[in-house]
């Protein structure tokens, strides 16, 4: 069994142990160990790739491994990474392992709880390491299909109703993501050969400019739909508000990342005429979505409506840095989705911990929470000055890659859009202060509270993982930023070719 | 000359730090306090070894006093050019400021661990205050741009976490957000001004910026591009500038600083009295040579801007009951006055005498602010109350503060003698070559100066005694020392050749006191001594007829010219009320309503079609004979016709 294929295995070897689970206690425990060997491959992937590159090899993908699958239509399992690929891998497996843990306690049918989690899991690490269209659009669904059920039925509040807008919306992309696949792949051999899904050897010939135009709206829509694109993210709002915790975690953490990162890899890695053409529509409206989504967070009074309303902001962000096309902001567009990815994650994780002490998510009905559970409030305040980008955490590395790399773009109007972005650091400070002054300082407003236990061992293995690794990237960036870097070469001589 | 040890002096605090944060509840209050302050001790002696060795030993070559890199490496790699490293520079400043910040840092650490006794934060405290230290001490040294701009939002964060010390106290919340948000607002022009110059220069290297040939900035940078009449560089730098105004207080970003007093009294005494707030100054200091070569637009900006906070100021203090904030407003006068130097000097020898006199006055200033807030934590400490109304008569029960507190009233006034005196002189000369007006403005604020200086320390130990429900008492050792050694500083660092170690090109120049600008600022500020004697030293009821009869202006000012509603209204009823409410709205009730409109649309469509495939028989007989007739009915049409 190769390296990559294990991180499809793995979770499904232990939704089969899960099945043998009786009740909660098991599945938690098997799914723990599984999410932690998967963890314990990540970092061993992680080490391997830079072995890989240190003793020169320059390919495009390592640990490539194909598999005809569908003779007629040539369809192969294609898999093998790039840096980019191992980061976003990192990044998942770090958040699936802290989401077992803060579902530690899911009273409601445990071990079907533990298996569509995982399932979903395997879905996100099979679309990483895909090669393949259509291998990943497969891998894709996967991954967008158990949130309808985790939503709808271990959700809270108006559940089905946000589970069917959840599921219908990102259904609606994926109609838009097969019609644009498909565009590409009877486009894939101009000269009469043999189609193709395979995105590397798609990306050595030219698809035609029209073509390109068409096809390019459908499948940068349709990513972009997951990536919480304005207008099209207004299923994240309330999706994650009924979403059980570890569900919010997974789905805001990782799988909008799969929005961004198919954007690049598929969209404008492939249609680079189109991309560079048609970006600029894009970027005002992610221009748009990163101050609008900042505004809208401000006058949340919902925990989780405000975490969804600040993903709004900080994904458009990352579509925001694709789009200026150039090394460094791409670079810093990766480095975002990981970033977000850790700290909405723990974001999320942390409001499961308080709704489960509190039973409510409305900010004007707590207050004073450091003094009951201080562990949860620091905890809170460090997620908070990540998320407005404080320097030694992993925000700032990110943004700060971002703007500065999108300034260098030549367009004066890519600059201006580049300080109206920036502009959202501000906003930012402001809904993050505003809730951290309200939920967690002041005097303690509802007696009862007092009585609140902090966080428990569970809870904090499932914190202290998210926490060190956004530190670790806060303070030592650069190994991380340089792996991404090397691997955007291919992608950004495409769309600077493409650009002349 | 390796100066690589002065690692040593930045990461001490931040193991400190690390150590204190993660072990609070653990160790001991008195085990805490220790270790805290015995860091920043060590911190300090490093710092003096260093300061011998560049000032005296190494630092000069040619007779210039030269940037050294002690320590560099590269944090993140930007784009081709473009790095941002974290390092270790030295230069006359850096070393000036590294002096500043421990000793002023120490002092304040001793202090508090009898200020704070008994608080059960009181580790909490101590860690925060190490990781000030260590933000503060990394912003001075940096190498290039982004290392200050990263090191200059760690101290916002300490700075909002020390503010917001008592965080049940709803006040001291609304404060530290209140700074943070302020100096993030400037913070954002900071980052926007970085951009631009980067973008245009292609490095954020001090080394690179601010090297000279002569009389010339040996970079090249853009010319011809400009924005409203004002060249790229130019507007790079006033934004920079922006930063430094939000973080150093001044008009019209000054608003958080009156706020910030909610913080312990130490933290106002290191933050924002004498280190963070000063870090404005540091930064105009830092890219002077830009600015005075090619960006004389932006020093310009620097002057009045400097100028008019420093007399704004000064006027609101007069009127202010709360002595934290009348210090926090004459601290804001203080670096108005600073930025005014600044603002005021050329380039090289006895040109750049304004560059020298706003060092100069940053040090000064910094150790009898510092001096002003202890003596008034100590105060505080014994009266529990931060009003001056509640005050009185304090001479005979506390002699020590009351000693320490009129030694540094009478620096900052401007007395003969102390340390105030000197570098005052130095800016009122540097400003009486440059422009008259600017120079008048400053006279008048010396003159204020010494008048609200005086009413504050005439209310508080002479005047009416008052009925004090616990008989005031003189502070404990661990506070009063500092005081002393403070004191000390303060009347002496006057003393220091400025002129010798710190001018605006590295070489050291002569300078005189100007006999005929400082005799006669001095009589004034005598007379406003006697104003406020007459006024303050026994009860009287002048100064309450004189508000009378002033009445609006006298309102006016105490409201400080409403400035914070201003702000208020933008923020609240603007921004918050009518932007984001807005925008909340138009989410929910237009998007939203969209998507689900798609969605309701489907579903009535569906609805209204489903009934075709009901299933009956009859009904799909009679639409297949219906289909039948006319598809017969259009063929025939067809072809006979």
């Amino acid at each position: 069994m190769d390296i990559l294929s294990l991180f499809v295995v793995v979770p499904i070897l232990t939704m089969i142990g899960i099945l043998f689970t009786k009740d909660l206690k098991g599945a938690r425990m098997v799914s723990a160990i599984g999410m932690g060997i998967q963890l314990l491959m990540s970092f061993n992937l992680l080490f391997q790739y830079i072995a890989e590159r240190k003793a020169g090899n320059t390919a495009e993908m390592v640990f490539t491994k194909s598999y005809v699958w569908f003779q007629s239509f040539n369809i192969h399992y294609d898999i093998g990474v790039d840096g980019i690929a191992v980061a976003m891998i990192m990044l998942t497996s770090i958040v699936v392992f802290a989401g077992v843990f803060s579902s530690w306690m899911t009273k409601e049918l445990p071990r079907e709880f533990f298996i569509s989690l995982i399932l979903l899991s395997s879905g996100v690490f099979g679309f990483f390491i895909s090669l393949d269209m259509f291998t990943m659009f497969l891998f894709y669904e996967l991954a967008v299909i158990p949130m309808y059920l985790l939503i709808g039925l271990w959700g809270s509040g108006n559940k089905e109703y946000s589970a069917m807008k959840l599921t219908l919306m990102l259904m609606g992309g994926s109609a838009l993501l097969i019609l644009g696949l498909l565009g590409i792949y009877f486009h894939s051999a101009p000269d009469g050969g043999q189609l193709t899904f395979n995105i590397l050897e798609i990306s050595k010939i030219t698809i035609p400019h029209d073509t390109q135009m068409f096809f390019f709206p459908f499948l940068f829509v349709g990513f972009g739909v997951l990536g919480a694109l304005f207008p099209f993210h207004t299923w994240s709002p309330d999706g994650h508000a009924s979403a059980p915790t570890a569900v919010s975690m997974l789905h805001a953490g990782v799988l909008m990342k799969l929005g961004g990162y198919g954007c690049f890899r598929v969209a404008m890695f492939l249609l680079p005429d189109a991309a560079q053409e048609m970006g600029w529509l894009f970027l005002i409206l992610t221009t748009v979505s990163v101050v609008y989504g900042a505004f809208g967070a401000i006058w949340q009074k919902d925990l989780k409506y405000i975490n969804a309303y600040s993903s709004v902001s900080h994904c458009g962000l990352v579509i925001f840095a694709l789009l200026m096309m150039n090394k460094t902001s791409m670079d810093g567009a990766i480095l975002q989705m990981i970033s977000h990815g850790l700290m909405t994650a723990l974001f999320f994780a942390l409001i499961g911990m308080i709704y489960g002490r509190t039973h409510t998510r409305n900010i004007f009905e707590m207050g004073g929470l450091m003094k009951v559970i201080p562990f949860i409030s620091v905890v809170y305040v460090i997620a908070g000055l990540a998320s407005l980008g404080l320097p030694g955490l992993s925000g700032f590395v990110a943004e700060m890659t971002i703007f500065v790399g999108s300034f260098q773009h030549a367009d004066t109007f890519h600059r201006v859009c580049t300080i109206l972005a920036a502009s959202a650091i501000v906003i930012t400070a402001v809904y993050i202060l505003r809730v951290v002054g309200i939920l967690l300082f002041g005097p303690v407003k509802n007696p009862e509270f007092n009585h609140l236990e902090d966080a428990t061992w569970f809870e904090k293995v499932s914190m202290i993982t998210l926490v060190v690794s956004i530190v670790i990237i806060g303070f030592a960036p650069l190994w991380l930023s340089e792996i991404i870097r090397d691997s955007l070469t291919p992608i950004v001589e495409r769309l600077a070719l493409a650009g002349n | 000359m390796d100066f690589t040890y002065t690692l040593a002096i930045i990461g001490l605090p931040f193991i400190t730090f690390l150590i204190l944060g993660l072990l609070h509840n653990k160790l001991s209050h008195k085990l805490a306090g220790i270790i805290g302050s015995s860091s920043l001790g060590i911190s300090f002696i490093l710092s003096c070894i260093t300061a011998y060795f560049y000032f005296f030993k190494y630092g000069k070559i040619d007779g210039a006093y030269q940037k050294i890199e002690a320590f560099n490496i590269t944090w993140l790699q930007l784009t081709d050019q473009l790095h941002i490293d974290m390092g270790i520079l030295l230069d006359p400043i850096s070393v000036m400021m590294l002096m500043v910040v421990t000793t002023v840092s120490l002092m304040v650490h001793i202090y508090s661990t009898g200020y704070m006794h008994g608080e059960t934060g009181f580790n909490r405290f101590f860690a925060f205050l190490s990781l000030f230290s260590f933000s503060m001490l990394g912003l001075v040294v940096a190498t290039n741009l982004f290392q200050m701009y990263i090191f200059w939002e760690l101290v916002g964060v300490s700075s909002f976490l020390l503010i917001g010390y008592y965080y049940e106290k709803p006040s001291a919340v609304a404060a530290s957000k209140k700074a943070f948000i302020t100096t993030r607002f400037a913070d954002l022009g900071f980052l926007i001004g970085i951009l631009l110059l980067s973008f245009y220069t292609g490095t954020f290297d001090f080394f690179e910026l601010t090297k000279t040939n002569g009389h010339e900035l040996a970079m090249t940078m853009p010319a011809g591009t400009s924005f409203l009449g004002l060249s790229i560089v130019s507007w790079a730098l006033i934004l920079i500038f922006m930063g430094g105004a939000g973080k150093s207080a001044m008009f019209p970003l000054h608003i958080w600083l009156p706020d910030a007093m909610e913080g312990p009294t130490p933290v106002s005494a290191l933050i924002h009295a004498a280190t963070m707030v000063v870090a404005g100054v540091y930064l105009v200091a830092r890219l002077f040579p830009v600015y005075v070569l090619e960006a004389p637009d932006a020093l310009t900006v620097v002057m009045w801007v400097g100028a008019f906070s420093a007399l704004f100021a000064a006027i609101i203090a007069c009127t202010q009951f709360d002595i934290k904030r009348v210090l926090a407003f004459s601290t804001m006068s203080q670096i108005g006055y600073m930025m005014l130097a600044l603002g005021v000097s050329h380039y090289g020898d006895h040109e750049g005498l304004g560059f020298m006199a706003s060092m100069f006055h940053l040090t000064t200033h910094a150790m009898f602010k510092a001096l002003l807030f202890l003596g008034a934590g100590s105060i505080i400490h014994a009266v529990h109350s931060n009003s001056m109304l509640d005050m009185g008569g304090l001479k005979k029960y506390m002699p020590i503060t009351f000693i320490t507190f009129g030694i540094a009233w009478l620096a900052i006034c401007g007395f003969p003698g102390l340390s105030g005196f000197f570098s005052k002189d130095e800016i009122l000369a540097a400003a009486y070559h440059h422009n008259k007006v600017v120079f008048y403005i400053a006279v008048l604020v010396a003159g204020l100066t010494a008048f609200y200086m005086s009413r504050l320390f005439f209310s508080i130990f002479f005047g009416k005694t008052q009925h004090y429900h616990h008989t005031p008492h003189e502070s404990p050792a661990s506070m009063t020392i500092p005081l002393i050694i403070l004191a000390i500083f303060a009347t002496f660092a006057g003393y220091i050749p400025f002129h010798d170690l710190i001018t605006s090109d590295g070489r050291p120049f002569e300078a005189h006191i100007d006999w005929a600008i400082a005799i006669p600022v001095t009589l004034l500020a005598f007379g406003g001594m006697a104003l406020a004697f007459a006024f303050y030293f026994k009860p009287s009821t002048m100064p309450d007829k004189i508000a009378a009869s002033l009445k609006g202006v006298y309102t006016t000012i105490y409201r400080k010219f409403y400035i914070d509603e201003v702000y208020l209204f933008v923020t609240q009823k603007i921004l918050f009320n009518i932007v984001s409410q807005s925008i909340a709205w138009f989410d929910r009730h237009i998007i939203d309503a969209t998507m689900d409109g798609f969605a309701t649309v489907t579903n009535y469509a569906s609805e209204s079609i489903k009934e075709l495939q009901s299933g009956q028989i009859q009904k799909y007989g009679f639409v297949f004979i219906s289909g039948v007739f006319v598809f017969a009915f259009i063929l025939i049409y067809v072809f006979v016709y």
